[in-house]
């Protein structure tokens, strides 16, 4: 009723193409905007900004990076902490040696370092496919939190082999280390996380993004219809570790404040590949809405037995979290296999017609 | 030159001048290969009949040590609870067909594989919540395996070997024969053999999968448990033990996913390998290598062979 496209006519080739081509989207993305950049920041408290929305932009942003390569390309990988990695210590290293560059600016150039690590990585996929890739990405995986360890010049010969993030300031404001307010943070983080899911959007609509398409959909055939594999897929993997580089860098920067290689394991990898999947493998709103379950379900069951008035163990209430998660996965596929997003596209389809059947 | 005399000829030497030693890391290297082999062969099994590839396995393994471990400490008599593990791992497998399998036919595979990652999280947070989270000591004295070591005077030294291990890598041999002919002769074999070529041919030929696949994931279950028994038996009974699941990947890749010789022959592979790599090599770049040197190992392997050692050709058409 409220939600129809009737009257809305598309007079041009731009606003046909538009993303966002009903004008109800366009309402609906500008109001999330504007609770995301406005009303969380007023209203919230430090626990939702650090512990809730921080967070929860990161792995969407990481979630994004490996939709791209696997949701968009095809390509399987089991290495989105490794990358992830790569961008907090490549940022870690950049800030350390020049101190003086502004912290921004590191941490969108750690994710070049990742984008170069991620296409080597991802240079066995032209002869390697579907799991046995996978599984050659967890080489990549292995291999690089080794590194994390074993190679001291990474974490500057700390005692703790850990990295602590240094204090920044930009334009006056202390923006990173402890103390740095959380609004600060979150307006970094959320900033970062529009601008590059913009991209990524424009990205998908463009050439690049229907090359991966066709690539992920069956990439002999794209190869007959001209599209160089190996360019596509390289340009695939880094870009995607790009996106995981920088979202590793402000998790650490903006987040975490500090860490050790352990965050970066394999857990994280998979933490991020079932965020997408139950989000929607190929779809943008999908990792967001992926990362909002994965990351915000433990913490909503690990808050209602205690308000419920159920006295729990909080040993049963991690297990009790652990076999919800196992069964909403299981859940979610079966009842959705396609993921939230296109939930939220059956949803919107009923919006249209509604109050009428069809 | 120093660096590619330490790479290429220093190794050799250490194993020629101390041939006990030597022998005594290939004989790990061996036995911790059997091992990543049973666990590549839960995998391979389920894989070639179902096309799942099922991540469960590694949880399997410390979910049926756990249960025997568990069903033990409740008072029950060891073998009558070997029977009791065995008899939940069939109520696992039918379960699992049931609910999670049999609305997911014909979905894409990285969704089943997902599925498989939310059966691990359940069991992680079952296993925990019924047996408490804490490691336990494997039954191994109830059971009547046998510990200590035997030790021979060869090679010019010493090489001691667990009689566990001995007693692991039989078991493990006679399993593989098992179902090598339970494969080749039998007719559930046949069918689960008809239903990895085809699931539609096999079904239209009157075999009934879900039938297969309940077999095929009890089966998978009893090598969890075969396996489950040696590694707590090795280390503790704990959910650390999901690990070396993830040790089993490589293995897979290096045989291939379909086949069950590939997996013996990459499991050893890959344990002798990880155990010679670490031993003569690791100390070149600082010790850890075990953590990717399998993976490495196997990559190698698959920028020759795509399909892994044993793997059927891929073949692919527009």
């Amino acid at each position: 009723m409220f939600y129809r496209e009737a009257g809305q006519f598309k007079t041009s080739y731009a606003s046909d193409q538009a993303v966002f081509p009903i004008l109800q989207d366009r309402i609906g993305v500008f109001i999330i905007l504007a609770i995301a950049f406005v009303v969380i920041p007023l209203t919230g408290n430090d626990f939702i900004i650090n512990a809730v929305m921080i967070p929860f932009l990161v792995f969407s942003l990481a979630a994004i990076g490996l939709n791209l390569l696997t949701g968009y390309t095809g390509q399987l990988s089991l290495g989105t902490g490794a990358f992830m990695g790569v961008g907090a210590y490549a940022c870690y290293k950049l800030t350390t040696i020049y101190p003086g560059v502004n912290i921004i600016i590191w941490v969108i150039a750690s994710g070049f370092f990742a984008a170069a690590v991620g296409a080597v990585f991802g240079l066995p996929s032209l002869r390697i496919k579907g799991f046995y890739l996978a599984i050659a990405t967890l080489a990549a995986q292995f291999f690089l939190e080794w590194c994390f360890i074993r190679i001291p010049w990474l974490y500057n010969y700390n005692v703790s082999a850990a990295i602590e993030v240094p204090q920044r300031e930009l334009f006056g404001i202390i923006v990173t280390g402890p103390r740095a307010s959380a609004e600060t943070r979150y307006y970094i983080v959320l900033s970062i996380v529009v601008v590059m899911t913009w991209m990524a959007s424009n990205l998908m609509h463009g050439r690049i993004g229907r090359m991966w398409m066709a690539v992920r959909d069956m990439d002999i055939a794209a190869e007959l219809m001209g599209i160089r594999l190996l360019p596509t897929k390289l340009l695939a993997f880094a870009i995607s570790s790009f996106y995981c580089g920088v979202s590793g860098a402000l998790m650490v920067f903006l987040w975490y404040g500090g860490a050790e290689s352990a965050v970066f394991n394999i857990n994280q990898s998979f933490t991020i590949l079932f965020m997408i999947i139950i989000g929607g493998l190929g779809s943008l709103l999908g990792s967001f809405l992926g990362a909002a379950l994965i990351y915000i379900l433990p913490i909503i069951l690990r808050f209602v037995p205690p308000q419920l008035g159920i006295p729990l163990h909080a040993a049963t209430i991690e297990h009790i979290t652990f076999m919800t998660i196992g069964a909403l996965i299981v859940f979610f596929l079966i009842a959705e296999p396609a993921g939230l997003a296109r939930l939220w596209q059956i949803g919107k389809q009923k919006l249209r017609v509604w109050p009428f059947p069809y | 030159m120093g660096i590619l005399y330490n790479i290429f000829i220093d190794p050799f030497v250490q194993m020629g001048q101390a041939p006990d030693l030597f022998v005594q890391t290939l004989w790990e290297g061996l036995v911790g290969g059997m091992l990543y082999a049973l666990i590549a062969l839960g995998f391979v099994l389920i894989f070639k009949a179902s096309g799942v590839f099922n991540f469960a396995q590694g949880i399997m393994v410390v979910f049926a040590a756990l249960t025997l471990v568990g069903l033990h400490t409740a008072g029950v008599p060891a073998f009558l609870a070997l029977g009791l593990t065995i008899a939940v791992m069939f109520a696992l497998a039918w379960t699992i067909e049931r609910v999670v399998l049999r609305p997911l036919v014909n979905q894409p595979d990285i969704i089943l594989f997902m599925a498989t990652f939310g059966i691990t999280y359940f069991l992680i947070g079952f296993g925990e919540f019924v047996f408490g989270g804490d490691p336990k000591v494997m039954i191994t004295e109830a059971l009547y395996l046998p510990k200590g070591s035997i030790t021979y005077k060869a090679f010019g030294g010493i090489v001691s070997l667990q009689r566990l291990d001995i007693v692991a890598v039989i078991v493990a041999s006679i399993m593989v024969a098992v179902l090598a002919v339970f494969f080749s002769k039998t007719r559930i074999g046949r069918a689960l053999r008809a239903v990895a070529d085809s699931h539609s041919a096999a079904l239209s030929v009157g075999i009934s999968l879900e039938q297969i696949w309940v077999i095929v994931w009890f089966a998978a279950g009893l090598v969890a448990l075969v396996t489950g028994i040696f590694w707590g038996a090795r280390s503790d009974v704990s959910f650390a033990l999901e690990v070396i699941a993830l040790k089993a990947l490589p293995v897979l890749i290096l045989g291939g996913f379909t086949s069950i010789p590939g997996a013996i022959v990459g499991g050893l592979i890959i344990g002798i390998g990880e155990k010679l790599g670490e031993f003569y090599w690791g100390p070149l770049v600082g010790s850890g290598t075990d953590a990717w040197f399998a993976y490495v190992i196997a990559l190698v392997f698959l920028l020759f062979r795509p399909q892994g050692l044993f793997g059927e050709k891929i073949i692919e058409r527009v």
